[in-house]
């Protein structure tokens, strides 16, 4: 008995030891998000091409769809764009969310890269962003057809992310729209 | 030697002191105006307990990224709007996740990270208590009964009167 005491020690810097290397794998940039299992937050802002119409959650029109942020300041974001065209090509309906950003350069933009938004959101001051708790571009959300947040990316979404965290995920949330 | 030595060395105290004064001149933000100067207290205080999301070391008083700029105006914004910091904190907490605390709430993810300093106090002192009684108990018993019978004494004597052998 006693002399399994001896062992408490080495069993408790096992424990940590296993405990710190698993954590070693962890993006600690990978925050938890708030907004999951939420509704989208509501806005009311400019469209980035029409910018005398309004557009607000009412335009997610009931649809399973991406909402995307970007900049064109956002290098990454460029590094994301063509995989962000073939899932439009796809069908995958996209909304762009251009974040703290110029209309004449973001339109220019998309009009050089291809547009994949039905429609995109203007937010040249980041208010949505802060209602959505964006702390870098790019980020996607995953909103569901009850407009909830369902899933949310920070960082590039390309084939890979796609296939991993998005795709199944997507698919079962147009399925249960359809099933409606 | 010695002479190269020291003016450099005072150089290096020269470079220090001016590094250490222009970082604290740098962490100062943005000037800022309230409609009531007694908000600027809390303003202070709160943006030394939130944390900038992006870089994670550095509360939003100390960071000059795009995204604290923003918190921070944000934060202006709504202690202009008579929040109290609590819902301050909620506001941003409901966007950013717990992680934008410094000092995070106790639930059932930080309950150990809180009580674990209490926790390991005690133990430690319960285990300290333990050593020293046992070791007091040592100490008496040492005192009160003999270590070695006087048969074992006398084979000691006996080994260590000896003649060396040279065995080792």
């Amino acid at each position: 008995m006693n002399r399994l005491t001896l062992f408490i020690p080495f069993a408790l810097c096992l424990a940590l030891g296993t405990f710190l290397f698993f954590s070693l794998g962890k993006d600690p940039l990978d925050l938890p998000s708030a907004l999951v299992g939420e509704p989208f937050p509501d806005f009311a802002l400019e469209e980035l091409h029409q910018p005398e119409r309004q557009v607000s959650t009412d335009d997610f029109d009931s649809q399973v769809l991406l909402v995307n942020v970007w900049a064109t300041w956002c290098f990454a974001c460029r590094i994301e764009h063509p995989w962000l065209n073939s899932l439009a090509k796809d069908g995958v309906v996209i909304v762009g969310l251009n974040y703290k950003d110029h209309r004449k350069l973001a339109q220019d933009w998309l009009q050089e890269r291809g547009d994949p938004y039905q429609f995109s959101i203007f937010d040249p001051r980041g208010v949505l962003g802060i209602d959505l708790g964006v702390y870098g571009a790019p980020e996607t959300y995953l909103v569901d057809a009850e407009g909830i947040v369902r899933h949310r990316r920070v960082g590039v979404v390309d084939e890979r992310v796609w296939n991993e965290e998005f795709r199944d995920l997507y698919q079962q949330l147009v399925d249960e729209a359809n099933a409606e | 030697m010695q002479s190269s030595v020291r003016p450099s060395l005072g150089l290096l105290k020269q470079v220090g002191l001016f590094l250490l004064l222009s970082s604290t001149a740098m962490a100062v933000e943005d000037v800022v105006s309230f409609s009531d100067e007694s908000l600027r207290p809390r303003y202070q205080q709160l943006l030394q307990e939130l944390r900038c999301p992006k870089c994670q070391n550095q509360n939003l008083a100390d960071s000059n990224s795009a995204i604290s700029q923003d918190l921070r105006a944000e934060v202006q914004r709504l202690l202009e709007q008579d929040l109290s910091d609590t819902e301050i904190k909620d506001y941003l907490k409901n966007r950013y996740s717990e992680f934008i605390l410094y000092r995070p709430e106790v639930n059932r993810a930080t309950w150990f990270l809180w009580a674990a300093p209490v926790v390991l106090v005690v133990l430690g002192g319960l285990i300290m208590l333990r050593l020293s009684r046992a070791k007091k108990l040592g100490d008496s018993q040492e005192a009160d009964i003999p270590v070695r019978s006087a048969d074992q004494q006398q084979r000691l004597d006996k080994l260590l009167n000896s003649p060396k052998q040279g065995t080792d």
